[in-house]
């Protein structure tokens, strides 16, 4: 999970990085008390998980409380790269003297940590990467070993942090790391930290991504959750406890497998071609072993879709053999009549692998009105373009 | 011969006595394997089928000669499981288990690299077989039989659908390697120990969006792999910032794409398939003509 500027900013004041004090408002009216608190210049920033809210004129400079009114209400309902601005961050601007770059990444390619660096923050950290790679310090940092002092110095020197400001980067580094290893982040970026007239370095921006797989220890990670930026249908489905992304297209996609259901919206997709660019509406993963109860909850999902005109169910019989499976379907969809549910789309099944004739025959046999049962993946993707294109 | 599994393999089941654990067994069992032991500390001294079961992977090594540990242990208590095979100094240990934060396999793997000695596989992966001769994990063996291709995956379901689709030709060994940001075992260690398997002709490599483990098995592939290899990549029509079911699936801007991957593996001579039944039909032209 990506996390909104404003929740980086508390995470990194909650482990003593020194940030700009600031409030996050989602009215105009709330902008101007909180600028009106802060009692100097101020910088109202969109709040999205985008970049480039600068350049889209997303951050906006507030002499006076007045002026922070005038500049929220103008970003608040904003749309930057199909984010709708919902909030602003009101922080005392600052002066600024130099802009650095640092963050932690996991390294996928080195299976490690990776810290990076460089005096000339601010930009596209991309971009320094791309043109200038010598400004740009990457060391390798141990999962086991982490960041020590000593670490710390080295990327700051790596980096070639001016003497006067040093100590206080080698801190921020192990404060930084800090957040990374305790709240289960597999990045930490500050871009730009900031030298202001003072003397002081401090976190102008941050970006954090949190791990889901580690929500289970981080109760308080869960005030994060961005409900009313999530789709309707999705939080529908993290009830069920089911792994649903909605798409912007017209066929349903239930299977097993995370690999199988990426690898059907892509068959699903090409086959939509054909028919007037047809697109599969989601991607929806029951997992290997699913049983009928997950099956009638996914297609509950799927088939209550109102973008939704036909279903594709791909599933490969692996630890499951097809006969359970058949039945699993047929079981879900009488659960899903008995529950009331209006069931009017068509479902194109494709089963294939363990004990596929015995499935097949059992899905033949009930003949079922929405049930039409295509033998390979690519011809049954096929069908439910055509369907689902009103073909 | 086949990679890392073979007739060999003496397997035990760290977290045989879960309910998952106990289910996986008996299927691993069923299809051959040769399990000899499971491990956890409370339950030392019972039996699941038979199979007796150990206070530590030490114990269970020492009493029983393994050299494999399949794990399905819960994920909080991952990462010291993994710890306890790799200080016992188990040749291979294929962690099934999905779900574990990756700070936790970041030190796993770190522990494992500077105690030295243990293979991993996975997380979050359906493990390895080598059909005919032993299966260590949850891919199921009657599905496909044994043969000379080499298959290696990121996804589970489609190891499966693709040892299916080329059941009549058969495999040598299969490797679910998982779909997390990070694994213990790699595209390019599979690439490696296939090329120089000579019960091996060649090599399935099945990759999904994000990360960059195809873009750099491609150059791998470029110079050290002669036995033809034909690839499949998942997720071409996947919008970017979305993860999709697996942790590490993840288009971020410029990076992670289908496109950028099938283009690599294009450029180093890699056939690959639009389509699974495609990417099987070439890999059938490849072993009968």
């Amino acid at each position: 999970m990506d996390l909104y500027e404003y929740q980086a900013k508390h995470l990194f004041d909650s482990h003593g990085v020194p940030v700009t004090p600031g409030e996050v408002c989602t009215t105009a009216d709330a902008a101007h008390e909180a600028a009106r608190k802060i009692g100097s210049t101020v910088v109202v920033k969109a709040q999205v998980k985008t970049g480039g809210r600068g350049k889209a004129g997303g951050v906006k400079l507030a002499e006076t409380p007045d002026e922070a009114h005038e500049k929220a209400d103008a970003i608040l309902g904003m749309d930057i790269k199909g984010h709708t601005v919902r909030r602003v961050l009101v922080t005392a601007a600052s002066d600024i003297a130099a802009e650095y770059y640092v963050s932690f990444l996991l390294d996928r390619a080195n299976r490690a940590f990776l810290a990076m660096a460089s005096v000339e923050g601010g930009m596209d950290i991309e971009e320094v990467a791309a043109t200038k790679p010598e400004a740009l310090a990457r060391i390798r940092v141990d999962a086991l070993e982490g960041v020590s002092e000593a670490k710390a110095r080295e990327i700051a020197t790596a980096a070639k942090f001016p003497p006067e400001v040093v100590d206080q980067v080698v801190v921020i580094l192990q404060k930084l790391w800090t957040v990374l290893v305790e709240e289960d982040a597999t990045l930490v970026e500050v871009n730009p930290l900031i030298l202001d007239p003072n003397g002081t370095v401090l976190a102008l921006d941050g970006k954090v991504t949190l791990d889901g797989n580690a929500d289970y220890r981080h109760a308080s990670h869960a005030d994060f959750e961005d409900r009313e930026n999530t789709d309707p249908i999705e939080l529908r489905a993290k009830e069920f406890d089911l792994n649903y992304v909605k798409l912007s297209g017209e066929v349903g996609i239930i299977g097993n497998g995370a690999g199988l259901v990426m690898s059907t919206l892509d068959v699903v997709a090409y086959a939509g071609e054909e028919f007037g660019g047809v697109k599969p509406a989601n991607f929806l993963d029951i997992g290997g072993g699913a049983s009928a109860e997950v099956m009638a909850n996914g297609l509950d999902i799927v088939l209550n879709d109102p973008e939704v005109k036909a279903c594709f169910v791909n599933v490969f019989g692996g630890i499951t053999a097809c006969d359970a499976v058949a039945n699993g379907i047929l079981q879900a969809l009488d659960m899903l009549q008995s529950k009331g549910v209006e069931l009017t789309k068509p479902i194109v099944a494709r089963i294939d692998g363990n004990n596929a004739v015995e499935g097949r025959r059992i899905l033949t046999d009930a003949n079922h009105p929405l049930i039409e049962l295509v033998e390979t993946m690519d011809d049954a993707a096929r069908r439910v373009a055509q369907l689902a294109a009103g073909k | 011969m086949a990679i890392w599994l073979d007739e060999n393999s003496r397997i035990i089941v760290q977290g045989m006595t879960g309910s998952e654990g106990t289910k996986h067994t008996r299927r691993m069992v069923a299809s051959g394997a040769n399990v000899v032991g499971g491990v956890n500390a409370k339950k030392a001294g019972e039996e699941v089928d038979g199979i007796p079961v150990f206070a530590s992977v030490a114990d269970a090594m020492a009493a029983t000669d393994a050299n494999v540990s399949v794990l399905f242990v819960p994920p909080r208590f991952t990462k010291d499981a993994v710890d306890e095979a790799v200080d016992a100094r188990i040749p291979l240990a294929v962690v099934i288990t999905e779900g574990v934060p990756v700070h936790d396999t970041a030190k796993f793997f770190q522990h494992a690299q500077n105690v030295g000695g243990t293979r991993i596989i996975g997380p979050n992966c359906p493990g390895i077989i080598s059909p005919g001769k032993s299966n260590a994990g949850i891919i199921p063996a009657d599905i496909t039989k044994a043969g000379r291709i080499g298959l290696v995956s990121k996804s589970g379901t489609l190891t499966y659908q693709m040892m299916y689709e080329l059941r009549d030709i058969g495999f040598s060994t299969c490797v679910g390697i998982g779909g997390d940001p990070i694994i213990g075992t790699t595209h390019i260690d599979c690439l490696a120990a296939f090329q120089e398997d000579p019960e091996t002709d060649a090599i399935v490599m099945i990759g999904e969006i994000g990360g960059d483990a195809e873009e750099r098995a491609a150059a791998f592939i470029k110079d050290n792999v002669t036995k033809p290899v034909v690839g499949y990549v998942a997720g071409f029509t996947a919008p970017e910032g979305k993860t999709m079911g697996h942790a590490g699936a993840i288009v971020s801007g410029s990076a992670g794409t289908a496109a950028a991957k099938q283009e690599a593996l294009e450029a180093v001579g890699v056939k690959v398939g639009k389509t699974p039944s495609a990417t099987a039909a070439l890999m059938r032209e490849i072993m009968t003509r």
